[in-house]
């Protein structure tokens, strides 16, 4: 007797990921595809896909998706939220998109309380393009246009875009996971159910930003770059909940 | 084709005067356009509008030569002395603008508004006194037809007030029609 | 029919847009149009499904638009000249995800920040899509404050029509102008065409996608040949132009928006002086009307276009004639608002150098 132990999720489209080998994306994307499923707002959700890795994420994700221009996505989600207010909406943003390129929508709509969920994956990098300094790469951190290390006097310091974020008062949640590891993954799952019962429940802007190894362009084995994580990453930024308005 | 240029202060009411004008005399069903000075040109505290009338289809709205001023501020005197048709006339408002025309082709008609609304108990119809002067002056619409125009523009409009503009409207069109002109 | 109003023209375009269903409004403060967005926001706020944002950029404004199409809102953005050019990346998004919007310009002197004055500085940037890539946007040329309201509703039904961006290029005056207006009736929302790909959950249907992004070379080829043959019967369909005077014209001016306006008071003097001269208005300036400028070229061999710009239309005015006319030009930039008279004066000093009084 065959016993079913894992499968597909059911909103997770049968399409093999163009993502390397190693990369957080396949996780995240499973994350988000289960937690849509166990809220059973599949039939009602709306995703927002950025430019970089994820631009593709419409052809994973089986649920109504709408492409936004790199950084926009924010703005986009608004627009769809305020027609459908009783629709689940969400984007799905790099560090790059989110807090270069797209930080004035992001800090905009949350201080508009805009009820929407993002997915902030931080792999501190411009993954898509290569691997060019984001505004996330840690000081010393060698990337294509820091062939150096990154410099604070020359490149400024990493920004922390989602402590930024908790100072308006129209984000909800935010808290920052990783997925480098079981036991983060399953705190990851957790925290974005948590985020998208924050909108279903109507209480305003919620976001988890989710640092994901890319050990493409970090030059590493997959191995490493989740030790990295553990050991750099998150000395720059801590894994913790950077805001709870629902407590 | 007419072009009237109301000018002042602003806080005078001089762009009521000109929107209550063009609204008459669109009811009185006449061709009109009706262009307010806008963004930098407001600021400074200056105030005025061009409003065209015509038994024809208006091409431009703009003061360019304009018949008459309705001109509330010496420095809207300064403004548009110097654009007005020849032979156009310039209804001032005497109290705040004491200085003669500089052109001598121009007709210049005195207005004591402020004294005559000080008579009439409130200097809120200052602009309704010229108003009624420049109806009278100019034949282009009825006070009626600016009664009408002034109880469509502005709502709920409390019936003491419109009685004080009336009384406004109809003490400026005498000071023009009994000739008491100074 | 509805009673005739006084109404300034930013008002007609936001009180035309939400009796055509516009539930959407994004914006940002930009002279000389920030009446419109005023008026959206109180319109909007006492209209039931309606909403109004106030967005932290026009880039911001165009994308919550773009959200809100895809939604299914009937959804318009407005700005002035600097905001419009912001706002051209979300409007090659607009084309390409084959979104219809509603983007209103109320042009101003420029290039850069230039002024506050009415200009058609940005014929270019409207008609040659603006923004990066192989589309096209539907333009209309309002004239006057009735047809600010009758092309608003317009608007909305070609950008439905067609699933793509519509912009109406106004300009400064005719933005704060104040005219006589017969608002068109309310539409019935629940009578507008049904629109089988928006983006509302997907509840009893598969998953609907709406992207740009097509990375197979052959796939974006057909993508872009598709967008082609949409604009190419939008050319067939919608170009549209008004003549006045032009029966017996040996010149005609060809101008547009307020520009049309002030040539028709100068044509109406030349007529005065014995002048054969006449106009063609475009209406809509993309797709420009071709054909009805190659019919007059038959009879008419010289024209004059007049543009507050330094000269643009004229480009699409050459093209049309294909080298079968004289085309002349007129023009002044930088927010000058010419007269009659003077546009009187310019017909009659090229009526006489190319010498139309002699023939016939």
């Amino acid at each position: 007797m065959e016993k079913l132990v894992f499968t597909r999720p059911r909103y997770m489209k049968k399409a093999p990921f163009h993502y390397c080998p190693g990369c957080g994306h396949s996780i995240i994307h499973r994350l988000v595809a289960e937690v849509i499923d166990e809220l059973g707002i599949g039939d009602k959700t709306i995703g927002v896909p950025p430019a970089g890795c994820a631009v593709l994420a419409y052809d994973y994700f089986d649920v109504d998706m709408g492409e936004a221009p790199h950084g926009r996505a924010a703005a986009v989600a608004t627009g769809i939220k305020r027609i459908l207010p009783d629709k689940i909406v969400f984007t799905y943003q790099g560090d790059g998109d989110i807090a270069a390129i797209g930080t004035a929508e992001t800090i905009h709509s949350a201080n508009r309380g805009e009820n929407i969920t993002v997915i902030f994956v931080n792999n501190s990098c411009y993954g898509m393009t290569g691997g060019q300094m984001a505004p996330t790469t840690l000081l010393g951190q060698k990337s294509t246009t820091t062939p150096g290390g990154r410099n604070k006097d020359r490149d400024g310091a990493p920004i922390d875009l989602s402590q930024m974020l908790a100072l308006t008062q129209g984000a909800a949640y935010i808290e920052r996971t990783a997925v480098n590891s079981i036991k983060n993954i399953i705190k990851t799952k957790k925290a974005l159910t948590k985020a998208f019962k924050v909108q279903m429940a109507g209480i305003g802007f919620s976001l988890i930003e989710i640092l994901s190894p890319c050990p493409t362009n970090w030059k590493m084995s997959t191995v490493d770059a989740c030790r990295r994580i553990d050991e750099e990453v998150t000395q720059t930024f801590p894994l913790k909940v950077i805001k709870d308005e629902t407590a | 084709m007419k072009k009237t240029v109301f000018a002042g202060f602003g806080g005078q009411g001089v762009l009521m005067m000109g929107y209550v004008f063009a609204v008459a005399a669109m009811r009185d069903g006449k061709e009109v356009t009706y262009l307010p000075a806008y963004g930098a040109e407001m600021r400074g505290g200056t105030a005025n509008c061009t409003v065209v009338v015509s038994d024809e289809e208006i091409f431009s709205p703009v003061a360019s030569s304009p018949d008459f001023a309705v001109i509330m501020s010496k420095p809207s005197l300064l403004k548009y002395e110097g654009i007005m048709r020849e032979g156009g006339v310039v209804l001032l408002n005497s109290n705040h603008v004491s200085r003669p025309l500089t052109r001598e082709d121009l007709n210049s008609i005195r207005i004591p508004a402020v004294e005559l609304a000080k008579e009439l108990g409130s200097e809120r119809v200052v602009n309704m006194i010229m108003l009624g002067a420049f109806a009278a002056y100019t034949k282009m619409t009825s006070l009626d037809s600016i009664m009408n125009g002034l109880s469509e523009i502005v709502k709920d409009i409390n019936p003491s007030v419109m009685k004080l503009n009336r009384k406004g409207l109809d003490r400026g069109a005498e000071y023009i029609l009994k000739g008491d002109l100074q | 029919m509805n009673k005739k109003l006084l109404m300034r023209g930013s008002q007609v375009i936001g009180e035309a847009a939400i009796r055509a269903g516009c539930r959407f409004y994004a914006g940002y403060p930009i002279t000389p149009q920030n009446e419109l967005p005023e008026f959206m926001s109180g319109a909007m706020a006492s209209l039931e499904g309606g909403t109004f944002i106030q967005a932290e950029s026009e880039i911001a404004a165009i994308n919550m638009v773009i959200g809100a199409s895809m939604a299914g809102a009937r959804a318009m953005t407005s700005s002035s000249s600097p905001g419009i050019s912001l706002k051209q990346e979300g409007i090659s998004f607009l084309a390409a995800l084959e979104l219809p919007a509603v983007i209103v310009n109320v042009m101003r002197g420029g290039p850069g920040l230039g002024n506050i004055a009415p200009s058609q500085g940005d014929y270019f940037q409207a008609t040659r899509g603006g923004g990066h890539g192989d589309y096209r946007t539907i333009v209309l040329a309002p004239a006057h404050g009735q047809e600010l309201a009758d092309l608003t509703e317009k608007a909305f039904e070609y950008a439905d029509r067609y699933r793509t961006p519509v912009m109406i290029l106004a300009d400064g005056m005719m933005g704060q102008m104040m005219e006589p207006v017969i608002l068109p009736d309310p539409v019935n929302l629940d009578t507008l065409p049904p629109k089988p790909w928006v983006l509302d959950g997907a509840q009893g249907r598969p998953s609907r996608i709406i992207r740009s992004l097509i990375l197979d070379t052959v796939g974006m080829e057909e993508h872009n040949w598709k967008l082609e043959r949409k604009y190419k019967m939008i050319s067939d369909e919608i170009p549209r132009a008004e003549t006045y005077m032009t029966e017996d014209a040996r010149l005609v001016v060809i101008a547009y928006g307020t520009a049309a306006r002030i040539a028709r008071g100068g044509i109406k003097r030349a007529r005065e002086m014995g002048l054969k001269v006449g106009l063609l208005r475009p209406v809509t300036l993309w797709p420009f009307p071709e054909r009805a400028i190659r019919e007059m070229s038959r009879l008419v061999k010289d024209f004059m276009v007049f543009e507050m710009n330094t000269g643009q239309m004229i480009d699409d005015v050459k093209l049309s004639l294909e080298g079968r006319s004289n085309v002349h030009f007129y023009g002044r930039p930088g927010g000058v608002v010419s007269t009659p008279d003077e546009l009187a004066k310019a017909i009659s000093s090229l009526y006489y150098r190319q010498n139309l009084k002699k023939e016939g």
